[in-house]
């Protein structure tokens, strides 16, 4: 279990105070449920509820058809590890739009908390560093959340945040599970923005 | 007309039909199927192929790139196939549009072992998560069941799979 002292439900209010600025993609589970609690799930937003792995890929996917706007993937440790490849992936386009916060409890919480690796030797801001991502950041105490909160705004993007939270429970939010009609809400309020200018 | 004009011939035909059809992104696993296609992509100054670590990555940026309104199609060889059924529930789940170009190996005469048990899966592992099947065995077949396939893409919204079968490529000589 990562030793923090971060309670990730008093996150995302100061990582990203204007969640309004980003398309947000997220992995499924707690950091779906954290993300949707705190936007109420406002059309930027898509929450995954399956297809463990693909958030960094589909969040790609929107940063680089739509290079004029900020793009934020969050997402948990055993979501990022199902397809840490797709780190490399980021790294070869650098899309200078493209934030990754991964909300690293060191367990899979919605299975029971089974231990992940992350508890035991895997860093994964490490494996960021690796893969060849600009700028890196790990934070595990609540003090350091306003530095991570400007890294988010100022670090040469592609970057890559590790937030080390306590195995406590995500936000208790129940999400929209109708992917087709997700999507075309957030589709259709993108088109609709872009048009608007 | 040596193997290798070929190959240029019909990639620049399917690179034609995916600029018409609008096809800015282009994920790759790379593939001698699809080399001169990812050359043509990087050479155009308004396509841009992403290297992929893993086959499903490609699936998953298509959606993305869906999600801004922009259109994005996915290259691999038929071995990549078995990477992807979990990310094309997006296709069936979220009716995400979906264009999976594959390039065929343990298929028709194939001479490596180890390519047949993926190979021959392709087809139903594809139909099993709802893709549909757009195959092409002679060259005269590749423009229409190109087209076909990216008009049940982007105009219908399915998910497809342009097989390009190794009756068509030429199998690889060991």
């Amino acid at each position: 279990m990562p030793d923090s002292t971060i309670d990730r439900r008093d996150l995302l209010t100061q990582l990203m105070p204007d969640p309004d600025r980003y398309l947000i993609i997220t992995g499924l589970a707690g950091a779906a449920r954290d993300v949707a609690a705190y936007t109420s799930e406002t059309d930027n937003v898509l929450t995954l509820g399956g297809a463990m792995g693909a958030a960094v890929s589909i969040g790609l996917g929107v940063a680089l058809s739509a290079p004029d706007e900020q793009v934020a993937v969050v997402t948990g440790d055993g979501e990022l590890l199902m397809n840490v490849g797709a780190l490399a992936t980021v790294a070869s386009m650098m899309p200078d739009n493209l934030t990754i916060i991964c909300i690293d409890n060191g367990c899979h919480g919605e299975t029971g908390g089974q231990p992940g690796h992350t508890s035991r030797r895997t860093d994964l801001a490490l494996m960021a560093d690796g893969a060849g991502l600009p700028s890196t950041l790990t934070v595990d105490a609540p003090a350091q959340l306003a530095g991570a909160a400007k890294f988010l705004t100022e670090a040469p993007a592609p970057r890559f945040l590790c937030v080390r939270v306590q195995d406590g429970p995500p936000a208790a939010y129940k999400r929209d599970w109708d992917l087709a009609a997700c999507r075309l809400r957030f589709r259709q309020a993108y088109l609709d923005r872009k048009q608007a200018g | 007309m040596t193997m290798t004009t070929d190959r240029e011939n019909w990639s620049k035909q399917l690179f034609d039909q995916f600029r018409e059809a609008n096809v800015s992104l282009f994920g790759y696993v790379p593939d001698a199927g699809n080399a001169a296609l990812i050359d043509m992509v990087d050479a155009h100054n308004e396509t841009r192929s992403v290297l992929l670590s893993t086959e499903e990555e490609g699936v998953a940026i298509c959606a993305g790139a869906d999600l801004v309104g922009e259109r994005a199609v996915v290259c691999m060889q038929s071995s990549g196939v078995g990477n992807c059924p979990n990310f094309l529930g997006l296709v069936k789940g979220g009716r995400f549009p979906m264009f999976m170009m594959i390039s065929m190996r343990g298929d028709h005469g194939e001479m490596n072992p180890w390519q047949y048990p993926m190979g021959q899966a392709v087809e139903p592992v594809l139909e099993a998560m709802g893709i549909l099947i757009y195959r092409v065995e002679r060259p005269e077949e590749l423009e229409p069941v190109t087209r076909a396939a990216l008009d049940a893409a982007f105009t219908a919204g399915q998910g497809v799979a342009l097989i390009l079968s190794q009756k068509f490529l030429g199998a690889k000589a060991f």
